[in-house]
């Protein structure tokens, strides 16, 4: 278990839902099409598609996070 | 020094009448004079951190968080500090803001000034409701005139009256010259705040109460309320009393008791709303017992909030009360952020089809909405507004259910609850 955890932020997220397709494991769209993220730590053998969702959202709003500090990751 | 001499000692306020006791009858502000000599000259402070956690002062804007927390993370924070009065009052149900800005405003400004001192800024912004900038900034001109804040510059700035405004990184985003919305965090604002200084935003009630804490000390703070939550607190009571107004109540005062101090109820009462729009719906019977203090107050999945307190009649309708106010939330969403825009707007289209149309409607939409949209956001508005939609299901659920029957609404008061006309927020 890794301490990545994902976090939306909602103002910059435009509900484009790549983060969905790329991660389905974690991440799943409401009923607008904007991602739900739970927050809890990301395995590690998942962290290769966490960073992967994070880097293709096209607004930026997706963002790794160290669990302790907030600090991006 | 002004009108306090030797011979002529200052007592601390007896009682629970400690913000409100010097209120003027003829409805004037509070003058500095007047002021001082009710409560003596406010002299620089020792530690008020320290001071400020025995006395264990709570912000009075709704959070409840520990004032002396906020305090010590901004002096010690890197940089020139700066403080922020938030007197951002946009909750309808609720005045007790406007009302020490209005009429003591000095309280707020002493408060605002040992503050700043105490984590070293030289600058103070009172943010107000405009209906209350004049009586502020004269209260400012007052102190200036007198040279009574050495080191310390107060400066008033008029917020528009929008929910959200009031929120902190909305405050501070305004102040800093952007629209009154919030922003995502962090950096809260006591990392990077206002002109990007570490900021102390704190509610111009808390900061009446440090004013005199700053005087009076802790013990004759905990004198009053309960070991947990002491002091005492404004309470802005509206609806079914025979009169409605802001009340100073020590906390943990029974809702009985603060209904008798407004003359008693004039209606037959079915709930309370406690906490304003934010808060919960308790029904009448669960509120004979309810003390106006958090501790007591989950078990009704209540918090006392901004202490908003509305005494709905048994004429209104509780489930059209709360379409009108979850249609109003709905609106008054920053529009930032998605599951906030498309769920408050989901839930208040359903609640109104129950109502207004006879219709009915997906009754499991409306609950999926709301659990949907909690946490969702940057601030804390959904949360604030799911809130109080799942009390309306908890304590009116006899009208949902005549409404999803299609049996006609029984209510002869309609718009109990203070709504403002919306569209033109700034």
């Amino acid at each position: 278990m890794s301490d990545l955890v994902l976090r939306v932020n909602p103002i910059k997220c435009d509900g484009h839902g790549l983060c969905a397709e790329l991660f389905p494991e974690r991440i799943e769209l409401d009923e607008w099409g904007y991602p739900i993220v739970d927050g809890e730590p990301i395995p590690g053998e998942l962290e290769k598609h966490a960073r992967r969702a994070v880097a293709e959202c096209p607004t930026l709003a997706l963002l790794a996070m160290r669990r302790n500090g907030l600090a991006p990751a | 020094m002004t009108a306090v001499g030797v011979s002529e000692p200052v007592l601390a306020p007896a009682g629970s009448a400690r913000l409100l006791q010097g209120l003027r009858r003829d409805g004037r502000a509070v003058s500095l004079d007047d002021h001082v000599s009710r409560y003596g000259a406010l002299e620089p402070a020792g530690d008020l951190v320290d001071l400020v956690a025995r006395a264990g002062l709570r912000g009075r804007g709704g959070a409840g968080f520990p004032t002396a927390a906020k305090l010590a993370a901004v002096r010690d924070a890197r940089g020139r500090a700066v403080v922020v009065a938030n007197g951002a009052e946009g909750e309808p149900p609720s005045g007790k803001d406007k009302v020490l800005l209005a009429y003591v405003p000095h309280l707020v400004l002493d408060g605002a000034v040992a503050a700043a001192r105490c984590v070293g800024a030289r600058e103070a912004l009172v943010a107000v409701s405009p209906t209350v900038l004049r009586p502020a900034e004269q209260a400012v001109s007052e102190r200036r005139a007198s040279g009574h804040d050495r080191g310390v510059t107060l400066r008033v700035v008029a917020v528009p009256d929008r929910f959200v405004a009031g929120e902190e990184s909305a405050l501070v985003q305004f102040l800093n010259g952007g629209p009154a919305l919030p922003t995502f965090t962090p950096p809260r604002p006591f990392e990077r705040g206002v002109g990007g200084a570490p900021t102390l935003v704190q509610n111009v009630e808390t900061l009446a109460h440090l004013g005199l804490i700053v005087r009076f000390g802790a013990e004759w703070f905990r004198s009053a309320g309960t070991i947990d939550e002491p002091g005492t607190a404004l309470v802005t009571l509206s609806g079914a009393v025979r009169v409605p107004g802001v009340y100073e109540i020590p906390l943990g005062r029974p809702l009985r008791a603060l209904v008798g101090d407004a003359g008693g109820l004039s209606a037959d009462v079915q709930a309370f709303l406690l906490g304003g729009y934010f808060g919960t719906w308790v029904d009448a019977s669960a509120a004979q017992t309810v003390q106006l203090a958090d501790a007591g107050l989950t078990r009704h999945g209540a918090a006392v909030g901004a202490r908003a307190v509305v005494a709905l009649t048994a004429s209104a309708c509780g489930v059209a009360e709360t379409a009108r106010v979850a249609r109003y939330l709905a609106a008054q969403s920053a529009g930032q952020c998605g599951p906030c825009v498309h769920g408050l707007a989901a839930v208040a289209d359903g609640l109104e089809q129950l109502v207004q149309h006879g219709r009915r409607p997906d009754h499991g939409r409306i609950r999926r909405s709301l659990a949907a949209i909690a946490g969702r956001g940057a601030c804390s508005h959904p949360d604030g507004a799911v809130r109080f939609v799942a009390s309306a299901y908890r304590v009116f659920e006899a009208e949902f259910d005549r409404h999803l029957h299609g049996r006609p609404c029984t209510a002869r008061t309609s718009s109990v609850l203070p709504v403002p006309s919306f569209g033109a927020a700034a």
